[in-house]
Protein backbone atom coordinates (compact mmCIF):
# COMPACT_ATOMS: atom_id res chain seq x y z
CA UNK A 1 0.00 0.00 0.00
CA UNK A 2 1.60 3.23 -1.13
CA UNK A 3 1.02 6.71 -2.48
CA UNK A 4 3.08 8.66 -4.97
CA UNK A 5 4.36 12.03 -3.75
CA UNK A 6 5.46 14.65 -6.29
CA UNK A 7 7.31 17.96 -5.83
CA UNK A 8 7.43 20.92 -8.20
CA UNK A 9 9.42 24.09 -8.90
CA UNK A 10 11.53 25.55 -6.05
CA UNK A 11 10.31 22.85 -3.67
CA UNK A 12 11.69 20.15 -5.96
CA UNK A 13 15.09 21.90 -5.78
CA UNK A 14 14.88 22.30 -2.01
CA UNK A 15 14.16 18.62 -1.52
CA UNK A 16 16.57 17.49 -4.24
CA UNK A 17 14.20 15.09 -6.05
CA UNK A 18 10.92 15.25 -7.92
CA UNK A 19 9.06 12.37 -6.31
CA UNK A 20 8.90 9.80 -3.56
CA UNK A 21 6.88 6.70 -2.82
CA UNK A 22 5.27 6.87 0.60
CA UNK A 23 4.12 3.84 2.51
CA UNK A 24 0.41 4.33 3.09
CA UNK A 25 -1.26 3.68 6.40
CA UNK A 26 -4.98 4.03 7.02
CA UNK A 27 -5.99 7.47 8.32
CA UNK A 28 -2.79 9.12 7.05
CA UNK A 29 -3.05 12.88 6.47
CA UNK A 30 -1.22 15.05 3.94
CA UNK A 31 0.98 16.49 6.69
CA UNK A 32 1.84 13.00 7.97
CA UNK A 33 2.82 11.95 4.45
CA UNK A 34 5.19 14.96 4.26
CA UNK A 35 6.73 14.03 7.61
CA UNK A 36 7.20 10.48 6.37
CA UNK A 37 8.92 11.32 3.06
CA UNK A 38 10.73 14.55 4.00
CA UNK A 39 11.55 13.92 7.68
CA UNK A 40 14.53 16.30 7.67
CA UNK A 41 12.53 19.41 6.67
CA UNK A 42 9.74 21.35 8.35
CA UNK A 43 6.89 21.87 5.92
CA UNK A 44 7.08 25.43 4.47
CA UNK A 45 4.35 27.86 5.61
CA UNK A 46 3.22 28.82 2.13
CA UNK A 47 3.16 25.30 0.67
CA UNK A 48 0.24 24.13 -1.46
CA UNK A 49 -0.91 20.51 -1.60
CA UNK A 50 -3.06 18.55 -4.02
CA UNK A 51 -4.47 15.03 -3.95
CA UNK A 52 -5.16 13.62 -7.40
CA UNK A 53 -4.73 17.15 -8.80
CA UNK A 54 -7.31 18.85 -6.58
CA UNK A 55 -6.24 21.32 -3.87
CA UNK A 56 -6.49 20.04 -0.30
CA UNK A 57 -5.55 21.22 3.19
CA UNK A 58 -2.72 19.64 5.15
CA UNK A 59 -5.17 17.74 7.37
CA UNK A 60 -6.90 16.05 4.41
CA UNK A 61 -7.00 12.26 4.53
CA UNK A 62 -5.21 10.15 1.94
CA UNK A 63 -6.38 6.99 0.23
CA UNK A 64 -4.17 4.14 -0.97
CA UNK A 65 -2.69 4.82 -4.45
CA UNK A 66 -3.43 8.56 -4.33
CA UNK A 67 -1.10 10.97 -6.11
CA UNK A 68 -0.10 13.65 -3.61
CA UNK A 69 1.71 16.79 -4.77
CA UNK A 70 3.45 19.59 -2.89
CA UNK A 71 4.43 22.89 -4.49
CA UNK A 72 5.05 26.60 -3.81
CA UNK A 73 2.57 29.41 -4.67
CA UNK A 74 1.81 29.37 -8.39
CA UNK A 75 3.22 32.09 -10.66
CA UNK A 76 1.79 31.56 -14.14
CA UNK A 77 0.22 34.03 -16.53
CA UNK B 1 -10.98 25.50 -25.17
CA UNK B 2 -7.80 25.10 -23.18
CA UNK B 3 -4.39 24.63 -24.75
CA UNK B 4 -0.99 24.30 -23.07
CA UNK B 5 1.88 24.58 -25.52
CA UNK B 6 5.66 24.48 -25.45
CA UNK B 7 5.78 26.17 -28.88
CA UNK B 8 5.75 29.87 -29.67
CA UNK B 9 2.26 31.05 -30.67
CA UNK B 10 0.81 34.08 -32.39
CA UNK B 11 -2.28 35.06 -30.35
CA UNK B 12 -4.17 36.94 -33.05
CA UNK B 13 -3.79 34.11 -35.54
CA UNK B 14 -5.01 31.65 -32.90
CA UNK B 15 -8.00 33.91 -32.23
CA UNK B 16 -8.87 34.18 -35.89
CA UNK B 17 -8.70 30.42 -36.37
CA UNK B 18 -10.70 29.72 -33.25
CA UNK B 19 -13.43 32.22 -34.15
CA UNK B 20 -13.78 30.59 -37.58
CA UNK B 21 -13.98 27.17 -36.00
CA UNK B 22 -16.62 28.36 -33.49
CA UNK B 23 -18.64 30.35 -36.01
CA UNK B 24 -21.75 28.21 -35.68
CA UNK B 25 -21.73 28.55 -31.91
CA UNK B 26 -21.14 32.31 -31.82
CA UNK B 27 -22.96 33.58 -34.92
CA UNK B 28 -25.85 35.89 -34.10
CA UNK B 29 -25.37 35.43 -30.35
CA UNK B 30 -22.07 37.20 -29.69
CA UNK B 31 -22.17 40.91 -28.90
CA UNK B 32 -18.80 41.21 -27.21
CA UNK B 33 -15.39 39.60 -27.18
CA UNK B 34 -12.75 40.49 -24.62
CA UNK B 35 -9.14 39.48 -25.18
CA UNK B 36 -6.15 39.49 -22.83
CA UNK B 37 -2.64 38.83 -24.09
CA UNK B 38 0.21 38.48 -21.58
CA UNK B 39 3.77 38.92 -22.87
CA UNK B 40 7.17 38.37 -21.27
CA UNK B 41 9.01 41.55 -20.16
CA UNK B 42 12.81 41.89 -20.17
CA UNK B 43 12.80 43.12 -16.57
CA UNK B 44 11.31 42.06 -13.27
CA UNK B 45 11.74 43.02 -9.65
CA UNK B 46 14.50 45.55 -10.43
CA UNK B 47 16.60 43.23 -12.61
CA UNK B 48 17.06 42.62 -16.32
CA UNK B 49 15.69 39.20 -17.30
CA UNK B 50 16.90 37.49 -20.48
CA UNK B 51 14.83 34.34 -20.38
CA UNK B 52 12.53 32.23 -18.33
CA UNK B 53 11.46 28.62 -17.87
CA UNK B 54 7.79 27.97 -17.23
CA UNK B 55 7.27 24.76 -15.32
CA UNK B 56 3.81 23.23 -14.90
CA UNK B 57 2.06 20.21 -13.41
CA UNK B 58 0.69 18.39 -16.46
CA UNK B 59 -2.96 17.32 -16.15
CA UNK B 60 -3.51 19.32 -12.96
CA UNK B 61 -2.97 22.46 -15.01
CA UNK B 62 -5.74 21.51 -17.43
CA UNK B 63 -8.01 20.30 -14.62
CA UNK B 64 -7.69 23.55 -12.67
CA UNK B 65 -8.18 25.66 -15.80
CA UNK B 66 -11.41 23.71 -16.47
CA UNK B 67 -12.54 24.61 -12.94
CA UNK B 68 -11.70 28.28 -13.55
CA UNK B 69 -13.73 28.36 -16.79
CA UNK B 70 -16.62 26.56 -15.11
CA UNK B 71 -16.56 29.10 -12.25
CA UNK B 72 -16.62 31.97 -14.77
CA UNK B 73 -19.58 30.41 -16.58
CA UNK B 74 -21.47 30.13 -13.26
CA UNK B 75 -21.05 33.87 -12.65
CA UNK B 76 -21.47 35.34 -16.15
CA UNK B 77 -23.34 34.33 -19.31
CA UNK B 78 -20.23 33.27 -21.22
CA UNK B 79 -20.84 31.91 -24.72
CA UNK B 80 -17.32 30.62 -25.17
CA UNK B 81 -13.80 31.00 -23.82
CA UNK B 82 -10.30 30.26 -25.09
CA UNK B 83 -7.18 29.98 -22.93
CA UNK B 84 -3.72 29.28 -24.34
CA UNK B 85 -0.71 29.15 -22.02
CA UNK B 86 2.93 28.67 -22.88
CA UNK B 87 5.29 26.35 -20.97
CA UNK B 88 9.00 25.57 -21.29
CA UNK B 89 11.72 28.01 -22.29
CA UNK B 90 10.52 31.53 -23.16
CA UNK B 91 12.16 34.83 -24.03
CA UNK B 92 11.25 38.55 -23.82
CA UNK B 93 8.40 39.48 -26.18
CA UNK B 94 7.12 35.89 -26.30
CA UNK B 95 3.41 35.64 -25.65
CA UNK B 96 2.85 33.68 -22.44
CA UNK B 97 -0.92 33.63 -22.17
CA UNK B 98 -4.04 34.37 -24.19
CA UNK B 99 -7.49 34.59 -22.60
CA UNK B 100 -10.50 35.36 -24.80
CA UNK B 101 -14.13 35.44 -23.73
CA UNK B 102 -17.23 35.79 -25.89
CA UNK B 103 -20.57 36.93 -24.52
CA UNK B 104 -23.76 38.68 -25.64
CA UNK B 105 -22.81 41.87 -23.78
CA UNK B 106 -19.56 43.67 -22.90
CA UNK B 107 -20.00 43.59 -19.11
CA UNK B 108 -19.83 39.81 -18.90
CA UNK B 109 -17.03 39.63 -21.47
CA UNK B 110 -14.83 42.14 -19.59
CA UNK B 111 -15.57 40.74 -16.12
CA UNK B 112 -15.24 37.05 -17.00
CA UNK B 113 -11.96 37.64 -18.87
CA UNK B 114 -10.50 39.46 -15.85
CA UNK B 115 -11.77 36.77 -13.50
CA UNK B 116 -10.24 33.96 -15.59
CA UNK B 117 -6.87 35.72 -15.79
CA UNK B 118 -6.71 36.47 -12.05
CA UNK B 119 -7.86 32.94 -11.13
CA UNK B 120 -5.24 31.47 -13.49
CA UNK B 121 -2.57 33.50 -11.69
CA UNK B 122 -3.58 32.28 -8.24
CA UNK B 123 -4.89 28.72 -8.81
CA UNK B 124 -3.34 27.07 -11.84
CA UNK B 125 -0.04 25.25 -11.25
CA UNK B 126 2.52 27.07 -13.38
CA UNK B 127 5.84 28.38 -11.99
CA UNK B 128 8.27 30.87 -13.51
CA UNK B 129 12.02 30.60 -13.14
CA UNK B 130 13.84 33.67 -14.46
CA UNK B 131 17.30 33.73 -16.05
CA UNK B 132 19.16 36.96 -15.30
CA UNK B 133 21.85 38.52 -17.50
CA UNK B 134 24.66 36.85 -15.54
CA UNK B 135 22.94 33.46 -16.11
CA UNK B 136 21.84 33.10 -12.52
CA UNK B 137 18.37 31.65 -12.13
CA UNK B 138 15.73 32.68 -9.62
CA UNK B 139 12.20 31.44 -8.97
CA UNK B 140 9.45 34.02 -9.00
CA UNK B 141 8.14 33.73 -5.44
CA UNK B 142 4.64 35.09 -6.01
CA UNK B 143 2.55 36.98 -8.50
CA UNK B 144 1.91 40.70 -8.02
CA UNK B 145 -1.53 42.32 -7.90
CA UNK B 146 -1.05 43.30 -11.54
CA UNK B 147 -0.58 47.04 -11.04
CA UNK B 148 3.00 47.58 -9.90
CA UNK B 149 6.34 45.99 -10.55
Amino acid sequence: MSIKVRYFASLKELIGRDSDVCEFTSGMTVLEAWQSVVPDKVIPNNILAAINMEYVSLDALLTNEDELAFFPPVTGG
Amino acid sequence: MIKITSSEFEPYRELEQYQLQQKAQLSGKQGAANVFVGTMRDFNDGEAVKGMTLEHYPEMTEKQLEHVLADAKKQWPVLDALVIHRVGDVFPDDVLVLVAVWSAHRGAAFDACRFIMEALKSRVPFWKQEILNDDTRRWVAKNTDGYVN
